[in-house]
């Protein structure tokens, strides 16, 4: 599924016009997208919950050369699973 | 300092502000969107959003894992997992500083 399928489906369920299916999708998807930007956290009930975490540098390797190489410090959202979402990827019977 | 967190109120008050939708029903649209969200999912198909990144369905296999506790080991069932992974957009502006 990308986004312009996401703007069908909820216009569809909603019964609103593509336009405001539209233009809700892209309000929430920017505001989500902004608040990782800024190492924000995201939580969804029922959904799941997104955590920036950071990581110090560290000497990794190129796996293709074998060269050591210095990693800068960065962070990096994390996504985690909610308990519901997890419980029924598990069980796609219920 | 306390790092502010995004939840469906906050989304839902967006929604009211930019669009105009009433308050109950930004609220229900905040909803839907993850409904929909997680019924792709549950179907096994991948989620692919562009500027905020992919949530993909794996299916990991049955392993032999050991219990840390008491040393056992166990066989983990086959299970499958959602993982995301946030678009390159998203990690070089959180990193931009």
């Amino acid at each position: 599924m990308n986004k312009s399928e996401l703007i069908e489906a909820l216009a569809e369920e909603l019964k609103v016009p593509l336009r405001d299916a539209s233009s809700a999708a892209t309000t929430i998807l920017d505001a989500m997208a902004d608040a990782l930007a800024n190492g924000e956290s995201i939580e969804i009930r029922g959904f799941g919950s997104f955590v920036v975490k950071e990581y110090g540098s560290y000497y990794g390797r190129n796996p293709k050369t074998g060269e050591k190489i210095k990693v800068k410090p960065k962070k990096l959202p994390f996504f985690k699973v909610g308990k519901e979402l997890k419980e029924q990827v598990n069980n796609p019977a219920k | 300092m306390k790092r502010s967190n995004l939840t469906r109120k906050e989304l839902a008050q967006l929604i009211n502000e930019k669009i105009g939708f009433s308050q109950r029903s930004a609220g229900e649209l905040v909803d839907t969107v993850f409904d929909v969200l997680k019924k792709t999912l549950l179907k096994g198909d991948s989620i692919k959003l562009v500027q905020f990144g992919t949530f993909t369905v794996r299916n990991k296999s049955s392993r032999v894992g050991r219990n840390p506790r008491t040393g056992e080991t166990m066989e983990i069932s086959k299970r499958n997992m959602v993982s995301f992974r946030p678009s390159k957009v998203v990690r070089e502006r959180l990193n931009s500083e």
